[in-house]
């Protein structure tokens, strides 16, 4: 071990993790491809017909980023609280607080493997989305750069997730209960400036917005908020995750009896 | 010579309010073999837990070959091996992926030479791609055990290796024990089993009720535990023991039916022979002899009580 970082702990919970997924490979890419193909069948065949075209861009290429995104923020929070929640649920975890770890390479090694399947996801939602929908990104930099960002903060939200969880219920409670209905109201499937007011201002609180309106900037060069907005709110966000990451460490809160 | 490990104050409330642990003193010398010996809920698996990062202590220190166990944890931690009471491991991976793991996670890059040498150790290299699930009970248990010695730890903790393990695994594990100590490996493990104790440790702590209420070399614990008992009933029952049979120092118990003989069962001569002689020379019929050891219940509570009545 060098002196600085447990490398070798870091790099053997990320291919655990990873290891983990790979024995559900075609599970993890047949579901993404699939429901994004229905997404384009539903929203893009039956509303799109209707709606042609939101701020100049087919409505079909519009929806893409919010669909990426919700894919992204849900499947961020499973793959990270299932990661860590198992090992406490099972007992497996005695060994990982027993390991010359500290909390800082344990979220590497756990949040790194859910935000890499993330992004693996997030890329196969896009290529799926080019065989229905032209697509042309604007910003492929700042797309890629949202896409990371957007995982590594969601999985480190679903790392909290998984520490508090004292069940499986309770696992799948904040995606649906608040993570999916947030995506929808923010956007996934439309531009808040067709809201009607208080609407559109009500729509603001809503943190989501943020990243899907940066997320759509990177494809189409416009969104509903600037994107300096919309990279502070991510950021923000992702240190709030960490601040509080750090905290649970410090006190074992739902780690250590 | 300094410790390899020592405990100081280390005691623990749980949240529940449950006091599972008083204050603890405990010193391990390097090389040593520690039995902790205790009945269930004494604290055996809290103090281990504590020792190992796994349980906060409420108060007190420990520290790791000079190395504080909280400020200094990775460095304390990287020498300390732990097998655990519960069989917790990962069902679904293999049984070699599962050891290399754990060698990484502790810091150490794969070695597999080492690796192999600790699977054969433990009869497990013929099931190294086996998924753990396919594993029997005492198959997982070695694996755990190959896990904790992945990387090469100084200090091992055992708790209770042998509990709903058959004989042979029980003698291999003696062995790999007796194996790990010509290594210079310490080791601190938990049991239920006396004659665990007796085979493999130099030292034995009894613990209970949270209190640790006895450290000490085993052979003069051996000593002390090594009383048996013999009860003799008799045909017909007796208003006192022989004055012939004062030699044997013996009790008259229910009603005078029974004679109970206490003796040392490490002693060259019990004193057996010479008794049921003498029974026969003076005319007095038994129906039934029974022989037993002290159990360890009654142990424990023999060195509870002594204890209290000393306070
Ligand atoms: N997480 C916990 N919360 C509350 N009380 C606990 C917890 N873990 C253990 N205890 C209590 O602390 C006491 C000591 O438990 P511990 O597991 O250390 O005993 P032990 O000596 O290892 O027993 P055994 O021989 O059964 O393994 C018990 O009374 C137990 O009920
Ligand atoms: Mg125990």
């Amino acid at each position: 071990m060098s002196a600085g970082i447990n490398t070798h702990g870091v790099w053997a919970i990320y291919r655990f993790e990873m290891a983990r997924s790979l024995r559900t490979i075609w599970q993890s890419v047949a579901t993404p491809v699939i429901t994004t193909s229905l997404y384009f069948v539903v929203f893009g065949g039956a509303i799109g017909s209707r709606i042609n075209t939101v701020g100049g861009v087919g409505y079909g290429s519009f929806i893409v980023p919010g669909l990426i995104m919700l894919s992204l923020l849900t499947q961020s929070i499973s793959n990270a609280s299932i990661g860590i929640y198992f090992p406490k649920f099972t007992g497996t975890v005695f060994e990982l607080l027993s390991a010359p770890v500290t909390a800082m390479e344990m979220v590497a090694g756990f949040v790194g493997a859910a935000a890499t399947k993330s992004i693996v996801l997030g890329l196969l939602i896009l290529a799926t989305s080019a065989l229905f929908v032209p697509l042309h990104v604007a910003h492929p930099l700042a797309m890629i750069a949202f896409l990371v960002l957007t995982s590594v903060t969601f999985s480190l939200f679903g790392f909290i997730i998984g520490i508090w969880a004292n069940g499986f219920e309770q696992l799948s409670v904040v995606p649906a209960l608040l993570v999916t209905p947030l995506t929808f109201l923010g956007g996934a499937f439309y531009s808040i400036d067709m809201l009607p007011q208080p609407w559109r201002t009500i729509s603001l609180f809503n943190p989501v917005v943020y990243l899907i309106s940066g997320f759509r900037w990177s494809f189409f060069d416009k969104g509903d908020v600037s994107i300096g907005l919309s990279l502070g709110v991510t950021a923000g966000f992702m240190a709030a995750c960490l601040v509080a990451i750090a905290a649970i460490f410090r006190t074992g809160w739902r780690l250590k009896n | 010579m300094q410790p390899i490990l020592s405990v100081r104050g280390v005691s623990k409330t749980y949240a529940s309010g449950h006091r599972a642990l008083d204050p603890v003193d405990l010193d391990i010398a390097k090389g040593e073999i520690f039995a902790l010996l205790g009945p269930n809920g004494a604290g055996k698996t809290t103090l281990i837990s504590i020792i190992c990062g796994i349980v906060t202590p409420s108060t007190g220190t420990i520290t790791v070959m000079g190395h504080d166990a909280i400020h200094d944890f990775r460095a304390a931690r990287s020498v300390i091996g732990l097998v655990p009471q519960e069989l917790s491991v990962d069902m679904f991976e293999t049984v070699l992926a599962s050891v290399r793991y754990s060698r990484r996670l502790f810091g150490k890059p794969g070695h597999d030479s080492y690796i192999e040498q600790v699977l054969r150790d433990l009869s497990l290299w013929d099931k190294r791609n086996a998924r753990i699930r396919e594993l029997s009970g005492g198959m997982k248990r070695r694996v755990l055990i190959a896990k904790a010695l992945s990387h090469e730890p100084d200090v091992l903790f055992l708790d209770e290796p042998t509990a709903g393990v058959d004989v042979a695994l029980r003698r291999d594990m003696w062995k790999l024990v007796h194996r790990l100590r010509q290594k210079g490996t310490t080791i601190i493990l938990t049991t239920h089993y006396i004659e665990e104790a007796e085979e493999m440790a130099d030292r034995v702590g009894v613990i209970d009720k949270g209190r640790i209420v006895l450290i000490e070399e085993k052979t003069e614990l051996m000593k002390k535990l090594g009383k048996r008992q013999m009860l003799i009933s008799l045909q017909e029952p007796m208003a006192a023991t022989p004055a012939d049979l004062a030699d044997w120092h013996l009790t008259l118990e229910d009603e005078g039916h029974i004679l109970r003989y206490v003796f040392d069962a490490q002693a060259e001569h019990t004193g057996i022979p010479s008794l049921l002689r003498k029974l026969t020379e003076l005319g007095i019929g038994f129906k039934d002899l029974e022989t037993s050891k002290s159990s360890l219940e009654d142990i424990f509570v023999d060195l509870v009580e002594r204890k209290e009545q000393a306070a």
